[in-house]
């Protein structure tokens, strides 16, 4: 192992955006988009991260699921927030990232802003659609 | 499988990784460095206690992208590179230094 392995990571860079639609547990879908989220930092592609509908249970402070016996994984998405901070600090990368909440999905919730685990932009419907139109792939889960 | 130290026994799963995370201890993960072949220096415990500090804040182990710029952050930009984890974790930093850190084993492969 004297060779030092270079990861090229540079390239073609894309806008994606994940939109996440279901409740974090009973399918799982919110995993596989956290998944492949996390991929795309490994590839340094711009993000946008989006909750809508039941999805904005994902990033719901104060998850306990000692009595379904799955992982609590919404600590996880504190990653998310991290990358966005990284890549808005770091001049030499060129990444952009967003983290929204869909206004409306939320209010019906009779959530706020604060009850998320991490920091979120929080968009109408109408301003939500016109960030879709500007993306390259949208993934839905 | 399983590990024993000072008259205890640690569970793991067949590939050597540590089912209960929270057994973990430094003299365990000692024992399993050396099953590594691995001589554990202060290089090799920052990385170490790094997994486990980003584990326990996020539930998963970090891409080694993700570990290589945090380990330069904290110890210096001549810390800061595959070749170096590398050095310290021939067979892969992901692999091996999880496995000592008594983390499961990493999913991904980024």
């Amino acid at each position: 192992m004297s060779e030092e392995i270079e990861f090229d990571t540079a390239g073609i860079t894309k806008k994606f955006m994940y939109v996440n639609r279901k409740a974090p547990y009973g399918t799982i879908y919110a995993l596989e988009v956290l998944e492949a989220v996390l991929i795309s930092a490994a590839f340094e592609q711009h993000a946008a991260i989006v909750f809508i509908d039941d999805g904005v249970y994902q990033i719901k402070k104060g998850q306990d699921t000692a009595a379904i016996n799955m992982k609590n994984f919404s600590k996880t998405y504190g990653i998310i927030e991290m990358e966005k901070e990284d890549a808005d600090e770091d001049e030499d990368m060129d990444m952009v990232w967003r983290i929204i909440v869909e206004k409306e999905s939320m209010e019906a919730r009779g959530l706020s802003a604060d009850d998320f685990v991490v920091d979120v932009e929080v968009l109408p419907s109408a301003e939500l659609a016109k960030v879709m139109a500007e993306q390259d792939v949208v993934i839905s889960g | 499988m399983a590990y024993e130290v000072g008259g205890k026994t640690f569970e793991s799963d067949e590939e050597g990784y540590l089912v209960d995370l929270a057994s973990w201890n430094e003299e365990l993960a000692g024992l399993i460095a050396k099953d590594e072949e691995i001589d554990m220096t202060d290089e090799h415990w920052e990385v170490v206690n790094f997994l486990r500090d980003y584990y326990n804040e996020y539930q998963i182990a970090p891409a080694v992208r993700v570990l290589v710029k945090a380990i330069k952050k904290k110890f210096g930009a001549e810390k800061g590179s595959n070749k170096y984890l590398y050095e310290l974790f021939p067979y892969g930093p992901a692999k091996q230094a999880c496995k000592i850190a008594g983390l499961p084993k990493p999913t991904g492969c980024v």
